[in-house]
């Protein structure tokens, strides 16, 4: 009998936490690599419409974004109800899109430009008129690579 | 002294139990702050700016399929209303024309989509029109794809591949400058 019981003393067997730093620092890494953290704070109301034929935009540091949409009630007061686009933080006219892209330009080395994406990020609910005038400014300045933010139809 | 001793070995070590939850404030930190946003769309190639429209009246009118979406966001294909639902089917019939039809593209290669919106376009409609447009050239490279190399489409392959099939059904879509109707005032 004694020889089975010796040497082993009644003790609760914890659960070694050494390595919990290191999931949660793992974890931490995915989330901070994934994630983008936005930017610019959205003075318009943006609802993507839906679509099938969808590419993914692959380098994020290649893309710029335009955003059309109504403003949110906030700035209804000041800015009314009819769509406006936004460049960065803050309400911009259509005319203000060159410099608003030269800026993102000279921040991309040079044998990247052309690879410069544009992404509309525009509201379902909004007409074609203002869409048509950033469309024909992008055509001037130059920026054809462009792309109308769309979420996938849920089948 | 042997009391001092014991202290000494023990302050050699750092307490590393709070770690876990340093680690956990940062985590949630970054968890509540960002969004993962869904960076996907229908990436298009606008044509560079020229002064002059495009002159599409040389062309036999057999070869176009003009596809116009007016301010009521109802379409009008070659003259003749249509559902949004058969867009994607007359378009992939225009391009291959399998019948051999006379009013029909004559071969993809001289196949031209024209698509032309009013100003008061709804933009859903207008981004679910050429959703459909895209659809059908993407599934005629799909199913051309994968009669000669049996597989199907897609920006991975090789670049001889994509050449040739490019090459035999490519995406001709002039977007005409939109009438001025239905603006928001």
């Amino acid at each position: 009998m004694s020889k089975f019981s010796k040497g082993k003393k009644k003790s609760s067997p914890g659960i070694n936490t050494a390595s919990l730093p290191d999931i949660v620092f793992m974890l931490l890494f995915f989330f901070m690599v994934v994630t983008k953290l936005r930017d610019s704070e959205l003075m318009v109301k943006v609802t993507t419409p839906f679509a099938t034929q969808l590419t993914k935009l692959e380098d994020k540091s290649l893309v710029n974004y335009l955003y059309i949409g109504r403003p949110v009630e906030k700035y209804k007061a000041t800015y009314g109800t009819k769509p406006r686009l936004q460049l960065g933080d803050k309400f911009a006219n259509i005319n203000e899109i060159p410099i608003f892209l030269e800026r993102f330009r000279v921040k991309i080395a040079e044998v990247q430009r052309t690879k410069i994406t544009t992404s509309l990020r525009v509201d379902g609910q909004v007409t074609m008129g203002i869409v048509q005038d950033v469309k024909t400014e992008l055509r001037k300045a130059n920026q054809l690579k462009i792309n109308y933010s769309a979420k996938k139809k849920p089948e | 002294m042997a009391k001092k001793n014991s202290r000494d070995r023990m302050s050699n070590e750092i307490n590393a139990g709070s770690m876990a939850d340093i680690a956990f404030l940062l985590l949630i930190f970054f968890l509540v702050t960002t969004t993962i946003v869904e960076d996907k769309g229908i990436t298009v190639k606008l044509p560079p700016w020229s002064e002059e429209d495009p002159d599409i009246t040389k062309l036999k009118s057999r070869n176009v399929f003009t596809v116009l979406v007016n301010a009521q966001n109802d379409l009008l294909v070659r003259g003749e209303s249509m559902d949004i639902t058969s867009l994607r089917e007359k378009t992939k019939e225009f391009i291959t024309n399998p019948a051999q039809r006379e009013d029909l593209a004559e071969r993809p290669t001289k196949a031209i989509i024209t698509l032309k919106n009013d100003r008061g376009t709804n933009y859903e409609t207008y981004v679910s029109v050429y959703n459909e447009l895209k659809a059908a050239y993407d599934e005629l490279w799909d199913e051309m794809c994968l009669r000669k190399y049996g597989v199907k489409y897609s920006d991975d392959l090789p670049l001889a591949w994509r050449k040739s099939i490019k090459d035999e059904i490519p995406m001709v879509l002039s977007e005409a400058e939109p009438t001025n109707f239905g603006e928001e005032k």
